[in-house]
C-alpha cells in the first residue's frame, strides 16, 4: 500500500521523536499526557502500522484522548502537527520556547511571590493590631455572641459580617446518613459476619464458635446546592459562599450551582482550599451577580444538563432562593416538580422567612412550595444552626415538613 | 465453542465486527483492534443505546469466547463482584472434621480451599477455558462508587486478584475487557489511563441506514430512509433524552408490525413512545411538531431522490 504523504517513515528514530513532540504539544495544550501514555502510543502505532493516515489518527486518538471534550483539541493538534513532516522544526520552535517558558515561568512566579511575600510581611505587620483587636472581638461576652447569632445578615456591620463569615466557615453539615450496601465490623451489630466468624473459629480451635457481627455501613448522600444570586439575594448569597465553601471542602460529592439569569456550576472553583481564592474564582466565573432572576429557565437547564450527572446517587438538594422570580413563576411548577422527583430530599432555604407575618404570596413562591420537602429560614447564624440540626435528623416523610406552609391556603397546593 | 484467533489488523477487526452484524466506524474498529492486540481494556463511553454493550457480546461470539458480564450498581462489593466463601459448606466441613480426628492444621488448610470459594464475575474472568481467555464486560461503571473503581485498578492493570486466605490469583491469559460508562459521572483518570478510550457517538445518517439494513432487514428501503431521517432530525432538537440507535431499530420494527410502508403523522403519534422515553419530550413532539419534522424529512428525501 502506498504511504500517503505526511506520515513519517517508520524507522523508529524519526517517528519516536515525532511522537514525542506530538505528545509534548498535547501536553502544552493542557491534556494530561505522561511518558506512560507516550510509550503506549509507540506500542499502539507499532501494532496498527502506518498504512493509512486515518488509522494512524484513530490509533493516537485511542491512546491520548480520554475525555469527550478533548476530541476537538486532539483533532486540531493532529491535523496541524502531522500535515507536514517538516512541522518538526516548526514544532520545535513552537515547543521549545514553551519549555523555556515552563522553566522560566516558575522563576518569574517565584520572584512575584517573593515580592508579594516581602510586601505581605509588611502588610501583615500593619494588620497585626487589627488581628489582635479581632481576637478581642472574638472573645465576646455570651450575650454579645447571642446578639450576633440573631442579627440578620442583611443588617450586620462589616465587622459583624467578618465574624459571621468565620462562624460560617466552621459550620459542618452532618447531613443525614443513608444506608449503603456495604458492611463494617461491629461487635454489637445486628448481622452475623460469617467470614470473620469462621476465621475466629479456626483461631479458637475446638469448642464454641464465637459469633462475629457486622452492621450496614452508612454514608452521606451527595449534596447539591442551588443558590440564587439575584439582586434581592446578593447580600445573603455572598455570605453563603463561605458556607458552601466550608461544606465543599468538608466532604466529597458536593456540587454547587449559582443562578441568576443563567446557571453556573461553581463546584470546581469552590474546591480551592483558601476561601479568598475560591471567592475570587467564583466571582470571576459568574457574570450575573445581583441581576434579575429567571428561576424557571435556570432550573430547567439544570434538569436537562446536570440532573442526571449530579443527582444520580440519591442526592439531597439545598435550594437557596427568596422565590422572587422575574418571570412571575411562569413554567416554574413543572421544573420544580421534576427536580423534586429526581432527588432524595429537596430543602428550600428562604431568607424572607424571617418576617413573622411572612406568607408565600408571590407567584414564584406559590409555584415552588408544593414541591419542596422542607421550607426553612436562613437569615442569621441561629437559623443556620437550626438548619444543620434539622438536616442531621433522619428526614420525615417527604413533603411533610413544608406542609404547614401549604396548609393555610389550599389554593397553593392546587396551583 | 470453536475459538477464532485474534484479528491481525484493523481491517480484520472491522471484518470480524461486520461478520457479527455489527456496523462499526473505522475509529471504533481501530480502538477494538488495539485493545485486543495490546491486551488492554477498552473503555467505551457514550449516550445510552449507541451499542456499547453490544460490542462485548459481538466480540465474544465472533471470537468464540465466553462472555462474563459484571453489571455495576452503587454499593457493589467484593462479595458480589469477585468472590465469596461458601459459609454453610465450611461450617459443615468443620463439624465433619471435628467428628473425625482431623488435626486443627488440617481443618485450617481445608476450610479455605478452592472448593469452598464461590467465584463471582471478576474472578471467573481470570480463568481461561479451551476457547481462550473470556470476554469480560464491566457494564455501566459510572453506577458504582469510587471505592469499587479503585479496587478495579488492580484487577484491570495486572489481571490479578488477591484473596487473603489463599493468596494472589493471576490470570494465565488476560481476559478481553470492555468497560462501558454512560457518563453520569466522570470516571477517574487513573482507571482511564489503563485503557484505550473511545467515545461512541450517534452514527451519521448513512451509517445508521446501514445499521438498519443489517438489524431490521425486512423494513423497506423507503421506510428505513424516513425513519433514519426522522431520528436524525430528532437528535438535532433540544430533547431531554435523544433517541439512540437501539431506539431507531426498535422503532423500525414497531412500524413494520403495524404494516406501515411509509411514515405518516398518525403512525408517528401512535409509536412515539418507542423512540422517546420522557413525557416532556413526547408532549413536545406530539402533533404539529412531529408533522413539521416529517414534512421536512420527506422534502429532503424527495430532493435526494430527484438528484
Amino acid at each position: 500500500m502506498a504511504r500517503p504523504a505526511g506520515i513519517p517513515e517508520f524507522d523508529g528514530g524519526r517517528l519516536l521523536a515525532n511522537l514525542m513532540y506530538f505528545a509534548r504539544t498535547l501536553r502544552a495544550a493542557g491534556m494530561l499526557v505522561g511518558p506512560g501514555r507516550l510509550l503506549a502510543a509507540v506500542e499502539a502505532v507499532r501494532a496498527v502500522g502506518l498504512e493509512s493516515r486515518r488509522d494512524f489518527y484513530w490509533t493516537l486518538h485511542a491512546v491520548f484522548v480520554n475525555r469527550r471534550d478533548q476530541r476537538e483539541l486532539f483533532d486540531q493538534a493532529f491535523h496541524i502537527f502531522w500535515r507536514n513532516p517538516r512541522i518538526l522544526e516548526k514544532a520545535l520552535a513552537m515547543v521549545l520556547p514553551q519549555t523555556r517558558m515552563d522553566t522560566g515561568a516558575p522563576q518569574v512566579e517565584m520572584i512575584k511571590r517573593l515580592a508579594e511575600a516581602l510586601h505581605g510581611n509588611s502588610a501583615s505587620a500593619r494588620e497585626e493590631p487589627a488581628e489582635e483587636r479581632l481576637e478581642l472581638d472574638a472573645a465576646l461576652t455570651f450575650s454579645e455572641r447571642e446578639l450576633l447569632q440573631k442579627a440578620d445578615f442583611e443588617q450586620m456591620s462589616t465587622e459583624e459580617l467578618h465574624l459571621a463569615k468565620r462562624a460560617l466557615a466552621r459550620l459542618r453539615l452532618p447531613l443525614m446518613a443513608v444506608k449503603t450496601r456495604r458492611f463494617a465490623p461491629d461487635p454489637a451489630g445486628p448481622r452475623v459476619d460469617m467470614r470473620a466468624t469462621l476465621r475466629a473459629a479456626l483461631r479458637n480451635g475446638a469448642g464454641a464458635i464465637p459469633l462475629k457481627r457486622r452492621r450496614v455501613r452508612t454514608n452521606h448522600p451527595p449534596l447539591v446546592i442551588l443558590c440564587d444570586i439575584s439582586g434581592s439575594m446578593s447580600r445573603y448569597s455572598r455570605l453563603f459562599l463561605h458556607f458552601m465553601h466550608a461544606v465543599t471542602n468538608d466532604r466529597d460529592r458536593v456540587h454547587t450551582f449559582l443562578f441568576g439569569t443563567r446557571l453556573t456550576n461553581v463546584t470546581r472553583y469552590l474546591r480551592a482550599k483558601d476561601i479568598d481564592v475560591a471567592v475570587d474564582r467564583v466571582t470571576g466565573a459568574v457574570d450575573d451577580w445581583s441581576g434579575g432572576t429567571r428561576i424557571g429557565d435556570c432550573l430547567a437547564e439544570f434538569n436537562r444538563r446536570w440532573s442526571r450527572r449530579v443527582l444520580g446517587q440519591g442526592a439531597v438538594v439545598l435550594f437557596i432562593s427568596d422565590g422572587l422570580d422575574r418571570a412571575g413563576g411562569e413554567g416554574l411548577a413543572p421544573v420544580m416538580e421534576r427536580l423534586h422527583k429526581s432527588c432524595r430530599r429537596l430543602i428550600w432555604l428562604n431568607p424572607l422567612l424571617r418576617y413573622e407575618a411572612f406568607e408565600p404570596k408571590s407567584l414564584g413562591m406559590k409555584a415552588i412550595l408544593p414541591h419542596v420537602d422542607e421550607f426553612r429560614p436562613v437569615h442569621n447564624l441561629a437559623s443556620l444552626g437550626s438548619l444543620i440540626e434539622a438536616l442531621s435528623r433522619p428526614g420525615g416523610r417527604r413533603l411533610e415538613a413544608a406542609a404547614e406552609w401549604r396548609a393555610p391556603s389550599t389554593d397553593i397546593a392546587a396551583a | 465453542m470453536p475459538s477464532s484467533p485474534l484479528p491481525v489488523s484493523v481491517d480484520a477487526t472491522a471484518a470480524l465486527l461486520a461478520g457479527q452484524n455489527y456496523v462499526a466506524d473505522r475509529s471504533l474498529a481501530t480502538a477494538v483492534f488495539l485493545a485486543l492486540k495490546l491486551g488492554r481494556p477498552l473503555f467505551l463511553e457514550g449516550e445510552a443505546g449507541v451499542g456499547k454493550t453490544e460490542i462485548a457480546k459481538v466480540l465474544a461470539s465472533g471470537l468464540g469466547r465466553r462472555l462474563i458480564r459484571l453489571q455495576c450498581y452503587e454499593g457493589l462489593d467484593v462479595a458480589s463482584a469477585v468472590y465469596e466463601w461458601n459459609y454453610a459448606r465450611q461450617m459443615l466441613e468443620i463439624r465433619l472434621a471435628e467428628a473425625g480426628s482431623a488435626s486443627r492444621e488440617d481443618i485450617q488448610r481445608d476450610i479455605f480451599d478452592a472448593r469452598f470459594l464461590i467465584k463471582r464475575p471478576l474472578l471467573q474472568a481470570l480463568e481461561s477455558d479451551e476457547g481462550g481467555a473470556p470476554v469480560l464486560l464491566i457494564d455501566e461503571l459510572d453506577r458504582t462508587d469510587e471505592p469499587f473503581e479503585a479496587y478495579l485498578l488492580e484487577v484491570l492493570s495486572d489481571f490479578q486478584v488477591t484473596i487473603p486466605e489463599i493468596g494472589t490469583i493471576k490470570a494465565a491469559q488476560p481476559p478481553i475487557v470492555i468497560v462501558t460508562s454512560n457518563r453520569t459521572r466522570e470516571i477517574h483518570d487513573a482507571l482511564k489511563r489503563r485503557c484505550f478510550y473511545h467515545w461512541v457517538d450517534y452514527p451519521t445518517a448513512a451509517r445508521e441506514l446501514e445499521i438498519l439494513a443489517v438489524k431490521a432487514p425486512t423494513a423497506g428501503a423507503a421506510l428505513s430512509r424516513e425513519v433514519v431521517g426522522f431520528v436524525q432530525g430528532l437528535r438535532k432538537m433540544d430533547l431531554f433524552k435523544q433517541p439512540g440507535v437501539a431506539e431507531t431499530i426498535d422503532w423500525a420494527e414497531a412500524l413494520m408490525q403495524l404494516d406501515a410502508l411509509t411514515l405518516t403523522p398518525d403512525a408517528i403519534n401512535d409509536t412515539l413512545g418507542v423512540i422517546l422515553k420522557y413525557q416532556d419530550d413526547i408532549q413536545r413532539l406530539q402533533g404539529s411538531e412531529a408533522q413539521r419534522l416529517l414534512e421536512q424529512v420527506k422534502a429532503e428525501l424527495g430532493g435526494q431522490s430527484v438528484v
